[in-house]
């Protein structure tokens, strides 16, 4: 199907060589292969016109005529070869580029986490780091090496069709640079059109879904059989709208068909009719003839890869685009904190892309040692504020002072090696139960984490697993429950032993029986420590000193702002 | 949901309704194909006969002949792609209604494939792709059968051995170099498999991990991790690359020795004086211009076994068994008040190991309000889904009025017996359709005066858009609390005379749960309904609890009664209210959670004494 053009850009994005320094060996080594590939077809050309030559107007026999047919067949097995040689190195290159990017772009995530990373999904980014960076395969191993291949062939076979008969080159020089111009003057009258219909089509899938998701909801009310009908109608109308769009679309490879086919009858036609008037000689109108299409084929073949261009360098440019993105945090100061007290007025954070403020003129004031839990109506902020603290949220307006700093000059890797952080929904580690709590002290023992599963309650569910703490977890290995996660996590705050608690409702997941065990293990772990505590949960809450209530967010007016998903 | 692709002639089977129009495209791509080539055989006859010097009129038809080839392809190649196309939409769209008809006799909402979003993206993108069936499949290959037989009977004519060359290069690279190619590919994959999944599990911690990386300092290290791992993805690639090239060096290398073999037998040919030497440069170009027959296909074969991995998965979700059949007399249902009564059912879903309902009783009779309580996996929503006959009794009766169901047609049971599933669907289009869904004809007036019913009220009055207002794919613009809101206005614009709400509160907060079911048991009253929950606030004011554990009624009666005989209900709700108490009551009555403290004392009695005194 054709694919949106999107703006329009050159054959190659020189970003390509700045960010993937694989890309340049390998464009030498194209243009290399290009070249030789070049020689090769001019040298076939040669040879078959003088052999042909030789045994029809010379009437030579295949013995006189075995030096050129042995020749002959070296070049085509040298073109075989070439053809092997360029895959392969598009193959490496495209490898090589794809890692180079990749690494790039994992590097940056990090760096500009959050403001860059909170208007994405990390589903798509995650797929566009594995996968999605597949399709520069196309790009690099079927797209570039065509794009000097339709260069340097046409180049070379008009120079020399250019010394045996002037009038053919002409033609040839004169109608191969239609051919891209045409094909991008039709691409860009049909680009709106064309991405149009791509979004339709998309739009299409989409309610395809919709209805076959909602079928049973359809069924309930008696609506799921009409809605066959409606299917094959709306598909239909598409059908017949597209229709409309690709005649305009597939213009452009009627052009590029028809001048390719057209100049090579031309050139036919013409160096015939000069033979037959003797102001030629066969032999170099059989080369000619051999080579005219030789001169189309490379740009054919660039016609039929730009789709598979199109997709990786879709694929680069979202990659670009991720390594662009400036980092999150703006300028990072180096005094160090003086304790974990912490002073935060007038505090404001807005969202991107909304309308109302997360938090708005929030107080708080925590005295070293002291355990705070902030409780609130669910989307009032509380998440938000722990995330100020912990240094992934610069505030928008009010002054945060942390350890007896300010925020903007605290160092804030040092900061955080003082913290232990319990977010809502843990993340997994594909790694190890024992390495998975060693993220929060690399240098911890086995008895410390055995210390550290038994208090968080997870002995006996470590034991259950098939290879105790050295079962793997996360992708493709065990799962544990929203509860057990949580659990982990705290067994990860235990072990890391630091002077500043940030727990975020920690126990939410848990069920009621759970929950007790775990209160009695946070309420150790607290003792003598500075802790900041979400508490959704009563229980949980009780463990404070103070009770901070955050109000509930503003009511908004229209749906588009609704759900306070920021502290979700 | 399996993995085995389909066998390759269903797969091909999914274009059967395309048939005239693809065998069109592809006479017109062999047409194409077939204007080049000729356009070398007769260019090259051309020059060859102008070298012996002839009258200028013999060469009048050979002239014409170039002229015509040269103009005819760009035109048949440009009609081929819009037949084509035309036929890969109509195969999508029959393809959609066929899937769409199949899964609609199957839907309840129980199975996996309705329940998962993620699985139902994929067949939906499956189905999409299977397009490619005809583009990317069929036509090559039908193009290349065409145009290789009319090609190797044509050079035959002219030399017969130079024919049986050409044969078997175009024979080999149509079959042998795909199939190797497909081959090599397939083993380099599964080679790489391993550490692509191993590269894209430490993708996803630095992704997903970000903060908590962040907060640890793990963040160096991981991305130490994600080199590491990349870089074993790299050199097996480095490895594999060798054989990336082979399909396209093997077509080049067969096609060029064609050509070469070709001359050297024509060669041969014209000096002993069985061959027309003008006919010799034919016999070169024509191989030549032939690599476009071959060289689509190692792309059709690939495309092919992807053709058959999506195929299978929309067929295996086509095969999807209907839970239920309709008889072929139905009973009419009469005109109520109805009655539903379930008689020591036992029921689950197929290929569920265990039953989930192992000998129900319930009786709804007109009016009443019964509430269906239970821990996650008690069969609560199995049970719902016998209500509404989505799902067929193992055993026992499901009765309507006295009937068992089975004897109606099941869409007459759902006239009658409505549900609120638990996550119920809202489409991708404005509040106003969504709620058109329960009654077609409901005028805009009466939309606002449900969704004041069910509490929607002021938010309505605040959508600038009003019942115009665009819900977004998945209702993604309402919140949770607003889509099982949408969802009860809908089911009670239906007007169904018996309601089963399937968990409404499910994935809504405490205080918001208990406002929607205090709403719902006001709006639906007088009507017969179940409401299955496990929140057990506000249950005070139904006729009847059941309490339905593994599969059983373990007790049923109203709360007061529940409660005073402090059975499994009274313990649920004493622990529900233990964990509502608000903070600030909670924080000077630190006896409760000594209480808490003592729950691994796993009778739970002993906490409900003790909370039973709390104040």
């Amino acid at each position: 199907m054709t694919k949106p053009t999107g703006r329009s850009r050159g054959p190659f994005d020189p970003r390509l060589l700045h960010y993937a320094r694989a890309t340049r060996t390998y464009l030498v080594l194209s243009v290399g292969v290009g070249g030789a590939t070049a020689v090769l077809v001019i040298a076939q050309a040669w040879l078959i016109a003088t052999v042909v030559n030789g045994a029809f107007l010379d009437h030579r026999d295949a013995a006189s005529l075995h030096g050129p047919l042995l020749a002959l067949l070296a070049v085509v097995s040298g073109r075989a070869l070439l053809a092997w040689a360029a895959e392969r190195a598009a193959f490496r290159a495209s490898a090589a580029a794809k890692s180079d990017l990749r690494q790039a772009a994992a590097a940056r995530v990090a760096a500009f986490w959050p403001s860059g990373l909170e208007q994405r999904d990390t589903g798509q980014l995650t797929v566009l780091l594995t996968t999605g960076i597949d399709a520069l395969d196309g790009y690099f191993s079927r797209y570039l090496p065509q794009v000097f291949l339709a260069v340097i062939v046409p180049v070379g076979i008009i120079a020399v069709v250019a010394g045996a008969d002037w009038v053919s080159a002409a033609l040839i020089a004169v109608s191969v640079p239609l051919i891209p111009l045409f094909m991008a003057l039709v691409g860009a009258t049909t680009r709106d059109r064309t991405a149009k219909r791509m979004r339709a089509l998309q739009r299409l899938a989409g309610h395809f879904l919709d209805v076959l998701a909602g079928l049973p909801t359809l069924k309930v009310f008696g609506r799921a059989k009409a809605q066959a009908r409606s299917i094959a109608e709306v598909t239909n109308r598409f059908r017949s709208a597209t229709m409309g769009t690709l005649r305009l679309t597939f213009l452009s490879s009627l052009v590029l068909e028809l001048l390719a086919t057209v100049s090579v009858a031309l050139v036919a036609v013409a160096v015939g009719l000069r033979l037959l008037g003797g102001s030629m000689n066969f032999h170099d109108a059989l080369f000619v003839l051999v080579l005219a299409p030789e001169a189309y084929l490379p740009l054919r073949a660039l016609g039929t890869h730009f789709h598979a261009s199109a997709d990786g360098m879709k694929a680069a440019e979202e990659i670009f685009e991720l390594i662009e993105t400036p980092d999150g945090d703006g300028a990072r100061g180096s005094v160090r904190a003086d304790g974990t007290g912490i002073v935060i007025r007038g505090l404001d954070v807005t969202y991107h892309g909304r309308r109302l403020p997360a938090v708005h003129d929030f107080e708080l004031v925590v005295q070293p040692g002291e355990t705070i839990a902030l409780t609130g109506p669910s989307g009032c902020g509380k998440t938000t504020v722990l995330s100020v603290v912990l240094g992934l949220r610069r505030p928008d307006a009010g002054t945060v002072r942390l350890g007896g700093v300010d925020l903007s000059d605290l160092d804030l890797d040092d900061w955080r090696r003082h913290v232990a952080w319990v977010p809502q929904r843990p993340h997994l580690f594909a790694r190890t139960v024992a390495e998975n709590i060693r993220l929060g002290r690399p240098d911890a023992s086995d008895a410390h984490i055995a210390a550290a599963l038994d208090a968080a309650g997870l002995t006996e569910v470590v034991r259950r697993l098939p290879r105790g703490i050295d079962t793997p977890l996360g992708e493709g290995g065990a799962g544990l429950s929203a509860g057990e996660r949580q659990r982990l996590a705290l067994a990860r705050a235990f072990v890391r032993n630091a002077p500043l608690l940030v727990l975020d409702e920690p126990t939410s997941s848990l069920d009621n029986e759970t929950e007790a065990d775990v209160l009695d293990s946070i309420r150790h772990l607290i003792f003598g420590r500075t802790a900041l505590i979400v508490a959704h949960r009563p229980a949980l809450a009780a463990l404070a000193d103070r009770v901070v209530e955050l109000p509930a967010p503003p009511v908004p007016a229209a749906i588009t702002a609704g759900e306070g998903a920021a502290s979700t | 949901m399996n993995d085995r692709p389909a066998g390759a002639l269903r797969t091909l089977n999914v274009a059967r309704p395309a048939q005239r129009r693809i065998t069109h495209a592809s006479l017109l791509g062999a047409g194409a194909i077939g204007a080049s080539i000729a356009l070398m055989a007769t260019s090259a006859w051309l020059i060859s006969r102008a070298a012996q010097h002839p009258a200028e009129a013999s060469l009048t038809l050979a002239i014409v002949g170039v002229q015509f080839f040269g103009l005819s392809r760009g035109f048949l190649r440009y009609a081929e792609r819009l037949v084509g196309h035309d036929a890969a939409l109509r195969v999508l769209a029959d393809l959609r209604v066929r899937v769409y008809e199949r899964l609609e006799a199957a839907a309840p909402a129980g199975l996996p494939l309705f329940r998962r979003g993620d699985l139902m993206a994929r067949v939906v993108n499956d189905v999409d792709s299977l397009q490619d069936v005809v583009l990317r499949v069929i036509e090559p290959f039908a193009v290349a059968a065409l145009v290789g037989i009319v090609t190797v009977a044509g050079m035959w004519w002219v030399l017969p051995q130079a024919g049986f060359v050409l044969l078997v290069a175009l024979a080999l690279s149509a079959t042998a170099v795909p199939w190797l190619t497909g081959h090599l590919a397939t083993r380099a994959e599964a080679k790489q498999a391993t550490v692509r999944g191993e590269l894209s599990a430490e993708v996803v911690d630095i992704v997903d991990g970000a903060p908590e990386l962040i907060v640890m300092g793990g963040t160096e290290a991981q991305l130490g991790r994600i080199e590491r791992a990349d870089k074993r993805l790299r050199s097996l690639s480095r490895r594999g690359a060798g054989t990336a090239g082979v399909g396209l060096a093997l077509t080049t290398e067969l096609i060029g020795l064609a050509s070469w073999g070709a001359l050297t037998l024509g060669v041969r040919a014209t000096h002993g004086g069985s061959l027309n030497g003008a006919f010799l440069a034919v016999l070169v170009l024509v191989p030549l211009a032939a690599v476009e027959v071959v060289s689509p296909l190692p792309a059709a074969t690939q495309a092919l076994q992807r053709s058959r991995v999506a195929a299978g998965r929309v067929f295996a979700a086509m095969d999807t068994r209907s839970v239920v059949t309709d008889p072929l007399h139905p009973v009419p249902i009469g005109s109520g008040p109805h009655t539903v009564e379930l008689r020591s059912v036992w029921a689950s879903y197929p290929g569920a190991g265990r039953a989930a309902l192992r000998g129900v009783d319930l009786t709804l009779a007109p009016g009443r309000r019964v509430a269906l309580v239970g821990p996650s996996g008690a069969g609560k929503s199995t049970l719902a889904d016998v209500l509404v006959r989505f799902l067929q009794a193992d055993g026992g009766d499901a009765m309507l009025d006295g009937v068992p169901m089975e004897r109606y047609a099941a869409d007459d049971v759902r006239s009658i017996v409505g549900l609120v599933e638990q996550r119920a669907h809202v489409f991708d289009t404005t509040l106003a359709e969504n709620l058109r869904i329960g009654r077609r004809s409901a005028e805009d007036a009466e939309l606002k005066r449900v969704l004041e019913r069910v509490g929607l009220g002021p938010w309505l009055d605040g959508l600038s858009d009003g019942l115009s207002t665009e819900v977004g794919p998945m209702g993604a613009r309402l919140s949770g609390g607003q889509r099982q809101r949408v969802a009860v206005a809908r089911a009670l614009l239906a007007d169904f005379p018996i309601l089963v709400l399937d968990e409404p509160t499910e994935h809504l907060e405490r205080a918001a749960a208990d406002a929607l079911t205090t709403d719902l048991l006001a709006v639906t009253e007088g009507r017969s309904i179940l409401l299955i929950t496990h929140r057990l606030s506000g249950l005070e004011q139904v006729d009847e609890i059941l309490v339905l554990q593994g599969g059983v009624i373990v007790e049923h009666g109203t709360h007061a009664a529940l409660l005073a005989t402090g059975g499994r209900y009274a313990a649920l709700w004493w622990e529900e209210r233990l964990g509502d108490q608000p903070a600030s009551t909670q924080q000077n009555v630190t006896d409760v959670t000594d209480v808490t403290d003592v729950t691994d004392v796993t009778d739970v009695t002993d906490v409900i004494i003790k909370g039973g005194d709390q104040p």
